[in-house]
């Protein structure tokens, strides 16, 4: 099948590749086909930030940057983009970015095969913060580099590279000559093996015409099925430039939101946040950043893994999902979603269109707990959100949503059940944590034992009671030493 | 060949006495130089960036796979067991040969030298041919136009394997006495008798898992066939002495037809000091097979399934002490889980020997060593190299002893340090002094006794700890992390929290340098100074990001008396350097820094007694600095000095070669002096648990560590902070987990977790002990490269300290390293 050509913008000139199958990544692309060395190849699986690039398009009126995994990422899908690899930032022989000047002063690079990575999670701060000016402090370091590891230094002198950037001599991009040529290569319309259209009708005849394509959007995990796996894709449908379902919009009569399913985790959850702070942490240990800014909400929620992040905190505040097809849309709760381990009920012709998230409630009490070997950029052996609404000492009503605890993304019924309409006391709060160990038979795998999982689920229902009754210092996210020690 | 487990022998030059003692002209230490001293070092001792950073923030600098490729550059994937241990009856690679762009397979009948790796034990095939012994074993290779179909038709070859019972437990392959190589046991005094006359005595087991190198550059050579028989191996390799001599041996050549070259690595660790040899030797039988270029980039899944680990070690132990916690009798027997073959895991498990001791003297002492053979991968070198393992164990077992008397353990561990003190035997009860506080540390005992008299200075392999700083380091330690104070502030704090504990430890490290083997521990340089003045370094040693080149060219620099920037390292080359050992055991700086100082004197030495031809003074009296040659008449630069020399046909070039000084080592006894010297260090972290999740992060870590006088600060400070949070991610995040028939499910990043850059504790001290290494080494420095990874057992110590705190104190003892959560949970008895 033909395959259009993929142009985008390098170094401020055009480049343009006809040929490129739909499965090969972008790595592969800049590594074998441009001969660009300079990114490298660490796990080919998006975890440790070797291959990190950073993509600039065009976004309400402005340039959007994103720093994201070549390795995992779909060569087709930065048409229409801009790509900055490390060897872009600077000239061969003239001075250093200061992403890259300051990873020099600080001693932040030893082996340095991490290192092009690190400059270009760091090149993508430069942009989104030192150029807007924002600071950056090491929390916000330490956030937005959590998808790059490395091995040698221990991150310090990374860290603090991150913090010294905004001291030197400042390097800008002229972004609107950038904007003007993106504008210039606006991707097509859909064609050939890599299909990618812009409206949601065009979408959706697309998919009733080829529903053995393989729907893509960040590719965060279908780029796995390529690089570990091995699979071919002859046709993918890459549902991100979809207008329709890009967009986040006010919803219902709660003030919630409807999030587009090809709205990266990065949007979806500042929205979410936006709306309930207490969020915050929960959505920073959602994978890494750049895995945060390719992956979508809707991908993440189509894909069904029963250890995704989001589907357990989107049931327990009651989201509502909408499947369009080009026979109409239905609207679903998100729990009824799922039939069994990766299995839906989207039908051959059906995407997932978006998710309808009700706004918080008077009284709404929210907890999202996430246990992990890893604080950072690790997959829950236990996730689990507590929705509760009190009235008075009573529980109003509560939703429980669990990942890591079953087949699919799991809403905890029974608890719910015990729970709601009774007194809120530790008492009704140890019944719940039984009957949470109870209701489900997770399993043992290298993340954890099902005893654990069974145990801990429980006790975090147990935290979730003295979090409720003004308890702190309970949870070691946020837990800080007092200056004293630290003086 | 493994040159690590080698016997040593005197006549081969290696010890005192030995036949290369008498006239080498590059054996004079660095005072018995006939010139003075260059009065300023404007190299040495300043924190110079890594020689290559600017290329690797630019993507500029080349790992092997960025080389281009030669014309006609094929590339191989491994075919690998699915099985952990079984007959392997039949290979049908028909399925991914006829794939599109499939060129061959490779399988060991292919092989025209040994079937067998030149290692040591001579016990790993290079392929295996009848039978498989662990999940993810090399059976063959699949070779094709790209990566990608490599890759994929190697998953299409059919295997017929019948399975046989695998062995995975390290307690059940002792008990089966199913060994890679055989026990060792060190013994010294009565153990027995002292155990049954100690005041207290406490028996105990201990888990401590593995660690996979996680070098972010996967594996990877590039094997390029070259006209007449002679062969080109770009290996990532931290030894390429031992990947030309492996590559030879498999091809059935001899040594001078293979080249090794390494620029440098993403990474080592360790797991390329014997592991990468493989990845060359399988790329070269398939560059000779097909006749073409082949390069083997191991995907990061087969990597962790194929390249051994950091050995898991099980202990039992049994202890006796005295009321003040020092400890009067050990016997303790370690478990080493070496996988299916020996590679490195003798002298690893020596090490871990030598190691157990830590900083502390032990009077009757037993340790028995055993090398357990599993269906797993073939464990290996790792950072410390068996050291961690020992330090671990006597550090856990202070701990248990401290919280058993309800000591402090710090106080435990000052009490047990080695020292001037003369050995008073158990009976005489002489451990009664009060330790109520850290001033009541025990201070050299003075008293007339004979000079023969034993004192608590010698190590269990009879090495006297001639440069103990420790007992002053703890304490200066101590003080600035206020350590007294957070452990009572930590004690009110933990009283009124529920389910937040926090803990506090304050652990040393000692760590004896050089390789066990004594006649590794030489090295080769060579120097040229080419007519234009520019200095070009080459050495045996191998950079992995260490900084080691950029260190050994501020001593040339500095031995040459030119600017930083006129010395230039290239790769890492058999053909330059040959023989090389390992750029291992830390001693990268201390062999090949020397020997590249030795080479740069050299020339230095023709350069001044050239001038001194001239001026017509002493060469003595010539002085070479700051890029210029001083003579008490004239002082001209150091370019025209050199334009001078070759035109009067002055040798501008030079090797030089240096051997470690007064080691020896009995292998059959395992006594004698196996270290040239120790470093020392010493950590204090503060860690909190939630004991509802055994979730636990770390909050404050300050340490002190001694580098002699550094070479390069920023560099070893780099060391020691990468250095202390590797070896707190072996104790915390990083679980490797088999499933019960054998395969590893921790199988990438995405399953094993390494620290990231929120479990770094934001405050993080590093500090250097201001005192240069008493025994002459390079610059009076000190090795750096594993040291610190022992430091962070401090971590291991606080959360110990901190589920001790949280139920009984003797749930400390329970915990199994890492410390996951479910692991912290369990030991708090949650699970």
């Amino acid at each position: 099948m033909d395959n259009k050509t993929i142009r985008f913008i390098r170094r401020g000139e055009l480049v343009s590749l006809g040929n490129v199958p739909p499965d090969r990544t972008l790595l592969e692309l800049l590594r074998e086909d441009l001969g660009c060395t300079g990114t490298k190849e660490g796990c080919n699986e998006g975890d440790c930030g070797a291959c990190t690039v950073v993509l600039a398009e065009p976004d309400q009126g402005g340039l959007r940057w994103r720093a994201v995994n070549s390795c995992i990422r779909l060569a087709h899908s930065v048409d229409g983009t801009a790509v900055y690899t490390v060897e872009d930032l600077a000239p061969a022989e003239g001075p250093l970015h200061p992403a890259q000047e300051a990873m020099v002063q600080c001693h932040g690079s030893q082996c340095g095969f991490c290192t092009p990575g690190f400059v270009m999670s760091l090149f993508g701060m430069y942009q989104n913060h030192v150029c807007r000016g924002e600071r950056i402090d090491r929390a916000l370091a330490q956030v937005e580099l959590s998808g790059n590891l490395c091995r040698c230094t221990g991150y310090r002198p990374i860290l603090d590279a991150a913090q010294r950037m905004a001291e030197l001599p400042p390097v800008r991009v002229d972004e609107a000559a950038l904007l003007a040529q993106l504008q210039g290569i606006a991707p097509r319309a859909a064609s050939g093996g890599y299909m990618a259209p812009t409206t949601l009708a065009d979408l959706l005849a697309v998919r009733a015409a080829h529903p053995q394509a393989q729907i893509v959007a960040g590719t965060t995990d279908v780029g796995l099925w390529i690089t570990k796996m091995h699979k071919r894709y002859e046709q993918v449908l890459d549902v991100t430039r979809v207008s329709e379902l890009r967009r986040i919009e006010p919803w219902g009569e709660t003030q919630g939101l409807s999030i587009g399913a090809a709205v990266s985790l990065t949007d979806a959850f500042a929205a979410l946040v936006g709306q309930r702070p207490a969020l915050q942490t929960f959505a920073e240990r959602f994978a890494g950043l750049p895995v945060r800014n390719a992956g979508t909400l809707g991908g993440n929620i189509a894909n069904g893994s029963p250890i995704g992040d989001s589907m357990p905190l989107l049931i327990a505040l009651g989201a509502q999902l909408v499947l369009a097809s080009a026979r109409g849309e239905r609207t679903l709760a998100l729990e009824d979603f799922y039939t069994g381990y990766r299995k839906t009920v989207l039908a051959p012709d059906e995407v997932v269109a978006r998710v309808l998230v009700p706004g918080p409630s008077q009284g709404e009490f929210l907890r999202a707990y996430k246990i992990s070997k890893r604080y950072d950029d690790d997959i829950s052996a236990i996730c689990l959100v507590i929705a509760m609404q009190r009235e008075g000492n009573a529980v109003r009503s509560v939703r429980i949503g669990a990942g890591g605890v079953a087949a699919t993304p799991a809403r905890a019924r029974q608890a719910e059940a015990l729970l709601a309409g009774r007194p809120w006391t530790a008492e009704a709060a140890e019944a719940a944590a039984e009957r949470l160990r109870a209701e489900f038979s997770p399993i043992s795998d290298m993340r954890a034992s099902a005893a654990y999982r069974r145990q801990v689920l429980g006790n975090l229902m147990t935290r979730f009671w003295l979090e409720s009754q003004g308890a702190t210092s309970l949870n070691l996210e946020n837990f800080r030493l007092d200056d004293e020690v630290t003086a | 060949m493994n040159a690590r487990d080698k016997d040593f022998d005197a006549a081969s030059g290696g010890g005192p006495g030995g036949a290369a003692d008498a006239g080498e002209r590059n054996l004079a230490p660095a005072t018995q130089s006939p010139h003075a001293p260059a009065q300023a070092m404007p190299a040495v001792g300043s924190s110079r960036i890594h020689e290559s950073a600017r290329a690797q923030v630019a993507g500029r600098a080349t790992y092997i796979d960025d080389i281009p490729e030669l014309r006609g550059t094929l590339h191989a994937a491994p075919i690998l067991s699915p099985v952990a241990h079984g007959s392997l009856r039949g290979v049908d690679a028909q399925p991914a040969l006829a794939l599109p762009g499939v060129r061959g397979v490779v399988l060991a009948a292919d092989i025209p030298g040994d079937p067998v790796l030149a290692t040591f034990v001579h016990d790993e095939p290079i392929f295996a041919r009848d039978s498989v012994q662990h999940v993810g074993q090399v059976i063959g290779l699949v070779v094709a136009d790209s990566v990608q179909s490599a890759r994929r038709a190697a998953r299409l070859v059919k295997l017929d394997i019948e399975a046989l019972p695998a062995v995975l437990d390290v307690r059940a392959a002792h008990a089966a006495q199913s060994y890679v190589l055989p026990p060792v046991v060190v013994r010294r005094g009565e153990p027995e008798a002292a155990l049954t006359a100690s005041a207290h005595r406490l028996q105990g087991q201990l888990e401590v898992g593995g660690q996979e190198h996680f070098y972010l550059e996967g594996q990877v050579a590039y094997a390029i066939p070259r006209e007449q028989g002679q062969w080109h191996i770009h290996s990532s390799t931290q030894h390429p002495g031992e990947v030309q001599h492996w590559v030879a041996h498999a091809l059935g050549l001899e040594n001078n037809a293979v080249t090794v070259e390494c620029r440098r690595m993403g990474g080592g660790f360790g797991g390329k000091e014997t592991q990468a040899g493989h990845m060359a030797v399988w790329a070269a039988l398939a560059a000779r097979k097909l006749g073409r270029p082949v390069k083997l980039r191991l995907d990061r899944d087969d990597d962790f399934m194929i390249t051994g680990k950091r050995h898991p070690f099980a202990y039992d132990w049994q202890v006796g002490f005295d009321d003040s916690g020092r400890i009067t009798a050990l016997k303790l027997d370690m478990l080493a889980n070496c996988g299916f073959s020996a590679d490195l895991s003798g002298p690893v498990a020596d090490r871990a020997i030598f190691h157990t001791d830590n900083a502390y003297f032990l009077s009757d002492v037993e340790i028995a060593s055993y090398r357990c053979k599993t269906n797993v991968q073939s464990h290996t070198a790792f950072r410390g190299f068996g050291g961690p393992q020992g330090v671990i164990a006597i550090e856990a077992i202070l701990g248990d002893i401290a919280r058993h008397l309800r000591l402090d353990p710090l106080q435990v561990r000052l009490r047990n340090l080695y020292s001037e003190e003369v050995v008073q035997s158990p009976s005489t009860g002489s451990g009664r002094t009060d330790v109520a506080s850290l001033q009541a540390v025990p201070t050299p005992t003075v008293r007339a006794e004979p000079v023969e008299a034993p004192r608590r200075n010698t190590t269990h392999y009879q090495m006297k700890v001639e440069d103990n700083i420790l007992e002053p380091l703890i304490s200066e330690l101590a003080k600035t992390s206020r350590y007294e104070e957070r452990r009572a502030r930590i004690a009110r704090w933990n009283a009124q929290s529920p389910v937040i504990k926090r803990g506090i430890a304050l652990t040393p490290v000692k760590f004896g340098i050089s390789f066990t083997a004594t006649f590794f521990n030489q090295a080769g340089a060579l120097v040229h100074v080419f007519t234009d003045g520019s200095v070009q370094l080459n050495h045996g040693g191998t950079e992995m990001g260490q900084g080691l080149h950029t260190k050994i060219m501020q001593v040339v620099a500095d031995e040459l008396g030119v600017p930083f920037e006129r010395v230039r390292c290239t790769a890492t080359e058999t053909g330059k350097v040959p023989n090389a050992s390992a750029t291992a055991a830390s001693s990268g700086t201390d062999l090949n820094g020397r020997a590249a100082q030795f080479a740069a004197r050299n020339i230095r030495d023709n350069l001044a007694a050239f001038v001194a031809g001239l001026d017509g003074c002493g060469a003595g009296a010539v002085r070479l600095r700051a890029g210029e040659v001083i003579s008490p008449t004239c002082t001209r630069s150091f370019d025209e000095v050199v334009r001078l020399a070759y035109a009067n046909r002055i040798q501008l070039w030079s090797d030089g070669f240096y051997r470690t000084p007064k080691i020896h080592y009995d292998k059959v006894t395992l006594t004698g002096r196996p270290f040239y010297y120790f470093s020392y260090g010493a950590a204090c972290s503060e860690v909190a648990i939630d004991t509802l999740t055994g979730e636990s992060r770390v909050l404050a870590v300050d340490i002190l560590h001694d580098v002699g006088t550094s070479i390069n600060p920023a560099i070893d400070i780099g060391q020691i902070e990468g250095g202390f949070v590797q070896g707190m991610g072996w104790l915390t995040t990083e679980q490797l987990v088999w499933t019960a028939d054998g395969k590893l499910a921790t199988h990438a990043p995405s399953t094993y977790k390494i620290p990231a850059t929120g479990d770094i504790p934001e405050h993080f001290t590093v500090a250097l002990w201001p005192e240069p290494n008493r025994e002459d080494n390079v610059g009076g420095s000190k090795a750096v490269g594993e040291p610190p990874f022992m430091l962070g057992i401090s971590v291991w110590e606080a959360i110990r300290d901190a589920v001790a705190s949280a139920g009984a104190p003797q749930n400390a003892s329970r915990l199994v390293a890492p410390a996951t959560p479910e692991n912290v949970l369990r030991a708090l008895g949650g699970v």
